[in-house]
């Protein structure tokens, strides 16, 4: 589903953030990205976002090379991707409701199917029967689960995620990877960026270490 | 031979269902496409109306740049239809000696009328040209004071419509009548004419190079206040961009905004222009009436109107478009 094949990035200021990277993830696996913060795992998401592109190298999603979608088509691309954010990037001129449905919106889904897949989706974060509310009004660990279920509303079939539990305490962050867990279970391709070792060591799945650039760790945790 | 024919009606009646599937298929997409509209309008409404102050003075400065060049036109036209008017009247005036006598008159007046090109010939006395001064003038005062009646008799030619602008020809027969001695002076009311045609064609351009230079201004507001309502809302566009919203997505609610700018601004100045045509009115009416002319003042009519916001919502639409794009631009990596 994921196919890195020596991918390099250089941003034009000269800094190397991805170095000679290859490396694959199959689809319904989960794996968890570590390593320091400025190890490259943000810039290794982006680069599977478009958010930015690579320098050289290949890069294979769902059999599509990335290289050949153009500005134009970045969008429908983005589409199959579900993205959930340290800082949760939610809209706060606006309810629980009408932020999780943004995805189905933008992608012009007919309003009345709208509906129906928000709530599955905020019944799947544990969030239902709170549409109404205004996202300001909800705790750090419930604005992240909110953040999810955007996500995941959509069904992507890639869901990423940069620092999902940065700022959550440790019993709301095993909450929180609990959910990424149910997802790949439910056939979806998991990629988590995390510094907290600690956390995703405790969890069995696939470990990829970046350093400096460099994948200098890809082993199966215990 | 009846299954056949029961066959064929499956297949026929499974061909129409999927006729119905393509046909329900574009349904969905229309519905979704204009609920997308609907949601971007209301959207751009409820901003807009939910600042009532910020919208109506960003529309106002757009009225007042749109009103000039559109008052310049107004003024343009309705001196176009004055040199329109006079036009048909464009006369011929023939001043006799003082001393000619009635039957000199009455002889002349029939050899001018028999002129090749003379439609219309009157005669005004001097007596009676006297009065109607005073009446026009409001000299009349001053009048008293004469002595005796300084005004010649005068005839009036009106040129053959075939010839009225025909310089040539009628230099010709102010040439020929010249030779009578019994005539002092002759004028043709072709100069002042002349130079209102060219004021009206300079009022016109002029129009229209405030028009191309305050249309550049609207446009700048316009993308200006955009801009603005774009910096305040950077992560939604953001959000939207990231969870696979296209360009036009993002720019929808904003080109809304652009139009409502542009067609309250456009309707603003409309009003503007009306009211001041309305104002000067009574007293161009009064003017032309003193020039023996009944001119009555046009405004920007329907067709104007129409044409007037559609260059508001054009501008506006044009403005927003530009605003979100320079933004859009900003957000993608190449």
């Amino acid at each position: 589903m994921i196919l890195f094949d020596k991918v390099n990035k250089r941003y034009p200021s000269g800094h190397q953030a991805i170095i000679n990277l290859s490396f694959e993830l199959e689809a319904g696996e989960m794996a968890f990205l570590t390593g320091h913060s400025g190890a490259g795992k943000s810039t290794l998401l982006k680069l599977i976002m478009l958010l930015e592109r690579s320098t050289s190298g290949q890069l294979l999603i769902d059999g599509k090379n990335l290289s050949r979608i153009d500005r134009t088509q970045i969008p429908y691309y983005r589409r199959n991707i579900g993205v959930v954010f340290q800082n949760h990037q939610l809209l706060f001129d606006r309810n629980i409701f009408d932020n999780v449905a943004l995805p189905l919106f933008v992608s012009g889904l007919r309003p009345r199917d709208v509906g129906r897949r928000v709530r599955a989706a905020l019944d799947k974060v544990g969030l239902s029967g709170k549409e109404k509310m205004n996202p300001i009004m909800l705790s750090g660990g419930e604005q992240q689960r909110l953040g999810i279920a955007r996500a995941v509303v959509h069904k992507p079939k890639i869901l990423l995620a940069d620092e999902p539990t940065g700022n959550l305490d440790p019993q709301l962050s095993e909450e929180i990877m609990g959910v990424f867990n149910k997802f790949c279970e439910a056939g979806s391709t998991v990629l988590v960026a995390s510094h907290d070792l600690e956390l995703v060591s405790s969890i069995a799945q696939r470990l990829l270490r970046l350093e400096k650039g460099f994948l200098v760790e890809d082993k199966k945790t215990v | 031979m009846i299954q056949n024919r029961r066959r064929n009606s499956k297949s026929s009646s499974s061909l129409l269902s999927g006729h119905d599937f393509n046909n329900q298929a574009l349904i969905n997409r229309l519905q979704s496409y204009f609920y997308s509209h609907y949601l971007a309008f209301s959207s751009a409404t409820s901003r807009l109306s939910s600042l009532p102050f910020r919208f109506l003075s960003i529309s106002l400065v757009i009225a007042i740049a749109l009103s000039l060049p559109a008052g310049f036109y107004v003024a343009a036209i309705n001196l176009q239809k004055i040199t329109n008017i006079t036009d048909n009247s464009n006369t011929i005036s023939i001043f006799l000696k003082t001393t000619v006598t009635q039957p000199q008159i009455e002889l002349l007046k029939e050899k001018i009328s028999l002129e090749e090109g003379v439609e219309n010939i009157r005669y005004i006395s001097s007596q009676k040209g006297l009065d109607e001064f005073r009446i026009e003038s409001g000299f009349g005062d001053v009048l008293e004071m004469l002595d005796e009646n300084p005004l010649p008799p005068v005839f009036l030619i009106e040129p053959n419509r075939k010839f009225q602008n025909n310089t040539e020809f009628i230099k010709k027969l102010v040439f020929k009548l010249k030779k009578e001695h019994l005539i002092e002076n002759i004028q043709i009311d072709m100069m002042w004419l002349k130079r209102l045609q060219a004021i009206s064609l300079i009022g016109e351009r002029l129009s229209f190079m405030l028009g191309a230079i305050l249309a550049f201004g609207v446009l700048l507001i316009i993308s200006n206040a955009v801009s603005l309502s774009l910096d305040s809302r950077g992560e939604e566009v953001v959000v939207i961009k990231l969870v696979g919203g296209t360009d036009s997505y993002v720019r929808r609610p904003f080109l809304y905004t652009g139009f409502w700018y542009g067609a309250v601004g456009g309707i603003l100045s409309w009003i503007f222009i009306a009211i001041a045509v309305y104002w000067l009115s009574m007293p161009v009416e009064k003017l032309s009436a003193l020039y023996q002319n009944s001119l009555e003042l046009e405004g920007l009519g329907f067709f104007g109107m129409i044409s007037l916001v559609s260059i508001g919502v054009g501008l506006g639409l044009l403005g927003a478009w530009l605003a979100v794009t320079r933004q859009l631009s900003g957000i993608e990596s190449k």
